[in-house]
């Protein structure tokens, strides 16, 4: 009886807390708001920019102005010799920036494609913030690209534009499939991140007056909300996250093989191609959380949209792909380790004691021990700033990687007369300026266009319903197709 | 222009002839690692200075090299290997000519060599990365322009390097690659003299500009189809090595090791 009597009170206490957690109410979908309130909310989150917008917004100005758009037309105009770029480190960080811009670029099309796809509910709130990712890291990954060039000017040869001389692109070149798969990309993403933002657009047409109003007129493509324009959407919609998803997959596999065809100590390697698709996601998936604790903790009503389940989700997701990323690490590792090739092996040596040392063992400790510390706990998982800040570990750890495969790599080759430790020079300019322009399209498109899918989350709220099951409400979800 | 399509390989490289054509034997253990090759090569071939600090960085631009090889930290050195000049191998199976995305550097025919087309390239430096031997060279500036190879002479900057210049040989700009050609100027001016005079080119008739100053004989330069000729028969020696050969890049050059 005592026992019983110490033990009843707390275990009713935690059945309590159990019951509270499971409030429906703290779900977006079960949390309705009228679709004229929620418009509204969605509009003054778009409209209500303080002063602090602004001196972010000229700060990062000034470093486009200055660290991409000057210190790039210096690089052209001195040529290459002012980056650090040099032999055996042909590729540097231009390249590193590369990679790692496509590879944020890929949780925009796993959130809004492959999420969609599945119908996960939580991705409802968040996936244009996702795909604009997608589109503006591209953006960077384009210039890095060019910025790379010894002779930008001449970038058009690239392409396989018809010319009296009958030269033509080598399609054998590994860059010239990353052309293609880039191009591809950003057009099939482009037009996948517009397509959703339609019926948005028209409720803000319907909302707003004066340049506003022609803007949104002109991109909303006369959309009323008929019948057939939804039919059309959803079709056009439906097409495209599926066609996508195998283009997402076929672009960092592609990026993979400008490494895993060459042939060098460390990068020709089979699994190259699905170990950068994990890694892309990896860090994508982080700069999603950061994005997300960003646009909560600085928009209007964004604390309404973005919710702890949603960072949650996100959070599981991430751990999931932290496992996954370092099943590809070990294979990859395991693999040239066993094999003892003499190359391959100075090259493990030189990751692993060489001066470069400290970014290997960095990369291990934020791409998997800060996830598996981190987000196993729900509660942690749910706390924004510590998402964010696993993300951005994540990030930097990513960053590292891709570090480690390209110039530290190069460092190593069969000449060992050549071995030459690579440091960047006005590469670190660069990085800010594309960082800078990253997120000064983010905070012009924050003023612009609706980041929330306001039509998706309606659906959504429409779809999930609370049904009493005895005497427990149990949500439910009606399905749309 | 028109290709035969049975002499495209898998990677789409002109697959050739094992033997090759023009081929070379460097012989390490009468190499001095004077850098005689290196200056005239360097002159025959419109090369740039490269100034100190970019050299030290690793910029320098010849198409030449003398590497070195030694144990132990200064100035407790053994050197333990002697000199190896290391030049363009022009493999018959070059790994540098697949990835260029705009065929800057292409199979030639005729001569049996990797050539790289200056006007073409765009600088992607794929070629670079792929080269096992290391052997190409970026423009990483326009070292010929440099202000700091001038003199100033009427408040104009006057390049007296220039004066040296071989007119046979393009001056490249910045953000290209290049590399050794074998002194394709010299194989054309020999191909062009005799058969002007209606004969073959002789063994030794054609000799680069690395061959012609070595002051130890080291470097012999030849017909490698022809069995008969010098390079051939200095490469079936026991002691001729051919580097990286386990990776089947069918190189041209042929070193002999010290004896």
């Amino acid at each position: 009886m005592a026992v019983a009597s110490k033990y009843l009170p707390s275990a009713k206490k935690a059945h309590e807390a159990h019951h509270e957690e499971h409030d429906p109410r703290q779900h977006l979908m079960h949390d309705p708001k009228p679709r004229g309130e929620m418009n509204q909310m969605v509009m003054e989150s778009m409209y209500t920019t303080s002063w602090k917008f602004w001196v972010v917004f000229g700060i990062l100005s000034i470093l486009v102005a200055t660290c991409f758009f000057y210190a790039w037309g210096y690089m052209i105009v001195e040529g290459l010799g002012v980056a650090g770029v040099m032999r055996p480190s042909y590729w540097g960080v231009f390249l590193v920036n590369t990679v790692f811009w496509i590879g944020i670029s890929h949780a925009g099309t796993f959130i809004s494609a492959i999420l969609r796809v599945f119908k996960a509910e939580f991705r409802r709130p968040f996936t244009r913030a996702a795909e604009l990712m997608t589109t503006f890291g591209l953006i960077q990954a384009g210039a890095s690209i060019f910025m790379h060039l010894g002779r930008v000017w001449l970038a058009y040869w690239l392409f396989p534009i018809p010319n009296e001389r009958l030269l033509w692109p080598n399609f054998h070149s590994p860059l010239m499939w990353d052309l293609l798969a880039i191009t591809t990309y950003v057009l099939g993403s482009t037009m996948y991140l517009f397509l959703p933002l339609i019926p948005d657009l028209a409720m803000a047409r319907d909302r707003s007056t004066g340049w506003r109003k022609t803007f949104f007129k002109i991109l909303s493509l006369g959309f009323r909300g008929t019948e057939g324009e939804w039919v059309h959407l959803r079709h056009a919609m439906n097409i495209f996250a599926f066609a996508i998803i195998p283009v997402m997959f076929s672009v960092h596999t592609i990026v993979s093989w400008d490494f895993a065809m060459a042939m060098r100590p460390g990068w020709s390697s089979t699994v190259f191609g699905p170990y950068f698709v994990v890694g892309a996601l990896h860090s994508g998936m982080g700069a999603v959380a950061i994005v997300l604790y960003i646009m909560r903790g600085t928009m209007k009503h964004m604390d309404y949209f973005i919710r702890a389940e949603h960072f949650d989700a996100l959070g599981k997701l991430m751990l999931i792909v932290s496992m996954a990323w370092a099943y590809f690490f070990f294979n990859d590792y395991l693999v040239q380790w066993y094999g003892g090739d003499k190359w391959t092996d100075t090259l493990l040596h030189w990751h692993e004691s060489g001066p470069m040392n400290w970014m290997f063992f960095a990369m291990l400790i934020f791409n998997i021990a800060v996830p598996w510390l981190i987000l196993w706990n729900r509660k942690w998982r749910q706390t924004g700033w510590l998402l964010a800040f696993a993300g951005l570990l994540i990030n930097v750890g990513m960053y590292f990687e891709r570090y480690i495969i390209i110039p530290v790599s190069l460092t190593i080759n069969r000449m060992p007369f050549t071995w030459k430790l690579y440091f960047p020079r006005i590469e670190v300019f660069l990085t800010i300026g594309t960082f800078s322009l990253f997120l000064l399209f983010y905070m012009i498109a924050s003023r612009l266009i609706p980041l929330v899918p306001v039509w998706e989350v309606q659906e959504g709220q429409m779809a999930h319903t609370l049904r009493k099951v005895g005497k427990t409400e149990v949500p439910s979800i009606s399905d749309f197709e | 222009m028109s290709i035969d399509l049975n002499q495209v390989g898998a990677k789409g490289a002109i697959a050739e002839e094992a033997d090759g054509k023009w081929g070379m034997v460097i012989d390490r253990d009468i190499c001095t690692g004077c850098q005689a090759c290196v200056a005239a090569c360097a002159m025959e071939n419109n090369i740039p200075f490269v100034e100190e600090e970019d050299a030290g960085y690793g910029r320098t631009m010849h198409w030449i090299r003398i590497e070195r090889f030694w144990e132990g930290e200064f100035p407790e050195v053994k050197v333990n290997e002697g000199f190896q000049p290391m030049l363009c191998q022009q493999c018959g199976n070059a790994p540098c000519e697949p990835v260029c995305p705009v065929f800057a550097t292409p199979h030639s025919q005729s001569e049996q060599i990797n050539l790289q087309v200056y006007n073409r390239c765009v600088g992607t430096r794929y070629c670079a990365n792929n080269c096992p031997y290391q052997v190409r060279s970026f423009n990483w500036r326009d070292y010929h322009i440099d202000p700091a190879r001038s003199n100033e002479v009427d408040k104009q900057l006057v390049f007296p390097l220039h004066n040296q210049f071989n007119p046979d040989v393009t001056v490249r700009r910045r953000g290209v690659m290049e590399k050794c050609t074998f002194c394709i100027q010299r194989i054309h001016r020999a191909e062009d003299n005799a058969k002007s005079q209606g004969r073959e080119v002789e063994d030794g008739e054609m000799v680069p500009a690395c061959a012609q100053v070595c002051p130890a004989n080291a470097i012999t330069f030849g017909r490698i189809d022809d069995p008969e000729s010098l390079v051939s028969q200095l490469a079936q020696q026991d002691r001729s090595v051919k580097h990286l050969e386990e990776l089947n890049t069918l190189p041209r050059v042929t070193y002999l090791k010290e004896g």
